[in-house]
């Protein structure tokens, strides 16, 4: 059996970039929320659209947003750029669709964390960006790793909105996902099981190694900390 | 060490509207849960920000709704001694001082030290605070403040929810800590024991205002407001109206009694103290003495708790605490109770 493998290596080149912009703008997203006084509920809504929307309907809004005919497809055009059905574009794709899952999981993660231990180190002088580097984020790991597994397997297992805004174009914008569904059309079902069980080991790795990881970083969380509300 | 507070801000259908002087020494907020306390304290260490007033500790401007000056907290030095006491769960003892510290490794490495010492943390400067004590805790939060060089020190309930044997530990603790901290301290608590063991001075709060400030002897023998007399520990409070110079009606006691001093003509309230009456066994001939009528007799710890109301009336009972042995002694035989002239509060709205 002769394989193309480059599904393999365009699945996880796009859905690691993809957690990477997740990674950070779902944390910057989730941070400026939770400080927002006012149209959070509005703000929270349109972050959260995607998670809840057809990918068929996010593949839809991408086409029309950066297709040639809109004003971004215009701009990059005229820099001799296309964006759709560009490798670029399953990254884009991948990144809309996680970005949900990253955005919520942070934003409960800072929503948890005692709001006194940051007015704390707050009056004792320390800098918003010290407290955020060096309290925030530490205190909020598990919440962020677990939204990075999410939003990598959810990268990883992107199909509808890629298909449509990227296509299914072999050694360019052909994924695992796409693959297989290239594969059972096609009727070729060792294709079909071989994609099929390379995403669920792979999806199952990435999972059992977090959780190993997450346990063994338990140090300081074992047991809660002694609080007294009142 | 002078610090001015006159703020306001709107909560809801809340009114917080405050405005106190504190100089050196440790000054107490005395009030009901959900009364203001904490926001207050809050409103000065800068994490909240009230709608309108003026904040400033020794000449320097924290807050000025007119000159539009809002000082970010990291600014004002004001050391805030948390419920929970907020320490890093990430950092260890010895990262949680030496982490508000300014300046190169040596004189981290030296302040830190020196503060695991003088708040006896030696042995568990590698311990994460989940690991701690609740004792432990509050000193490793005392060095942290004493460590960030705060300027004022504030207490926000800091026994609240500790059982009682480790609340006194912890009481004894802080008592210590504050004789060696030694500057201006604002401490709030619901609770008058702790208040009056630990200040000097204290201003009673309710619902958003401070309605009395007075050194603490003064605040205890004289509440002048209802709200200090409860929170004081006057469990025998009814509404009263001035008959004559010194004579009033208690209306909810259904009791016409005397008084030593002169009755203002706002009066609105009389208070008296569960300790304070003089049992007898006969009919005395001095003033604001009664019959009573013994109307529930209930064992506490040390002593006994006795409800009692003149007899022959319809009025809301009295409480009146006494020893165990002298109430052993006194069942049993009529019972004349006599309220002193001057052991009477006498209370405004």
């Amino acid at each position: 059996m002769i394989m193309d493998y480059s599904p393999l290596l365009i699945s996880l080149k796009t859905s690691c970039l993809a957690t990477v912009i997740t990674f950070f703008t779902g944390i910057y997203a989730a941070y400026v929320v939770v400080r927002l006084k006012h149209f959070q509920g509005v703000v929270d809504a349109i972050l959260t659209l995607p998670l809840v929307l057809p990918p068929t309907v996010v593949g839809f809004i991408l086409l029309v947003a950066f297709g040639k005919n809109s004003l971004v497809g215009k701009i990059l055009l005229s820099m001799g750029y296309s964006l759709v059905f560009s490798w670029e574009a399953t990254v884009v794709a991948a990144v809309v669709v996680a970005f949900p899952l990253m955005y919520r999981t942070t934003r409960g993660a800072f929503e948890q964390l005692d709001k006194n231990i940051i007015y704390a180190a707050k009056t004792l002088g320390i800098s918003d960006w010290k407290i955020f580097w060096h309290i925030i984020l530490p205190n909020t790991k598990h919440g962020l790793i677990a939204g990075v597994i999410l939003s990598f397997t959810r990268a990883l297992g992107e199909f509808g909105a890629t298909i449509m805004v990227a296509g299914n174009i072999p050694g360019i914008t052909q994924t695992i996902s796409t693959a297989i569904y290239s594969a059972v059309q096609a009727g070729d079902n060792d294709a079909a099981f071989f994609w099929v069980g390379i995403i669920m080991i792979f999806s199952f790795v990435v999972i059992v190694l977090m959780n190993l990881w997450l346990k063994n970083s338990a140090r300081y969380t074992a047991k809660a900390p002694v609080r007294n509300e009142g | 060490m002078t610090l001015k507070v006159n703020i306001k801000k709107q909560l809801n259908a809340f009114l917080l509207n405050v405005n106190f002087t504190v100089e050196n020494g440790t000054f107490a907020i005395l009030g009901a849960s959900g009364c203001g306390k904490s926001m207050t304290l809050k409103c000065i260490a800068g994490v909240e920000k009230p709608d309108s007033g003026h904040i400033e500790l020794d000449g320097k401007v924290f807050f000025d709704s007119d000159k539009r000056i809002d000082l970010p907290p990291q600014k004002r030095h004001a050391g805030y001694l948390f419920q929970n006491y907020a320490l890093f769960p990430n950092m260890t003892v010895w990262e949680n001082i030496a982490f508000v510290i300014e300046g190169n490794k040596e004189y981290k490495d030296e302040l830190t030290q020196e503060n695991i010492v003088r708040f006896h943390l030696r042995g568990l400067e590698n311990d994460y605070p989940c690991s701690l004590s609740g004792g432990q805790q509050q000193r490793v939060a005392f060095a942290r403040i004493l460590a960030a060089q705060s300027k004022l020190l504030m207490l926000d309930e800091p026994f609240s929810a500790l059982d009682s044997y480790l609340k006194w530990q912890l009481e004894l603790e802080l008592g210590e800590l504050l004789d060696k901290y030694n500057k201006t301290t604002l401490f709030v608590s619901h609770n008058r024991d702790e208040v009056y063991r630990l200040c000097s001075r204290i201003a009673v709060m309710n619902n958003g205002e401070i309605e009395a400030i007075s050194d603490k002897h003064g605040i205890f023998e004289d509440p002048q407001t209802l709200t200090a007399a409860i929170l004081t520990g006057c469990k025998n409070n009814s509404r009263a109206h001035k008959v004559n110079a010194h004579s009033l009606y208690a209306e909810d006691w259904q009791l016409q009694l005397s008084v030593n001093q002169q009755i203002p003509d706002d009066l609105s309230y009389v208070g008296f103290r569960a300790h304070f009456f003089e049992p007898k066994s006969t009919q005395q001939q001095v003033m604001n003495c009664f019959r009573a009528q013994v109307l529930k007799v209930i064992e506490d710890t040390f002593s006994y708790i006795i409800m009692v109301r003149p007899y022959g009336t319809e009025g809301r009972p009295l409480r009146w605490e006494l020893d165990k042995a002298e109430w052993l002694r006194l069942r049993e035989k009529p019972l004349f109770l006599t309220i002193p002239e001057n052991k009477l509060i006498l209370l405004k709205k």
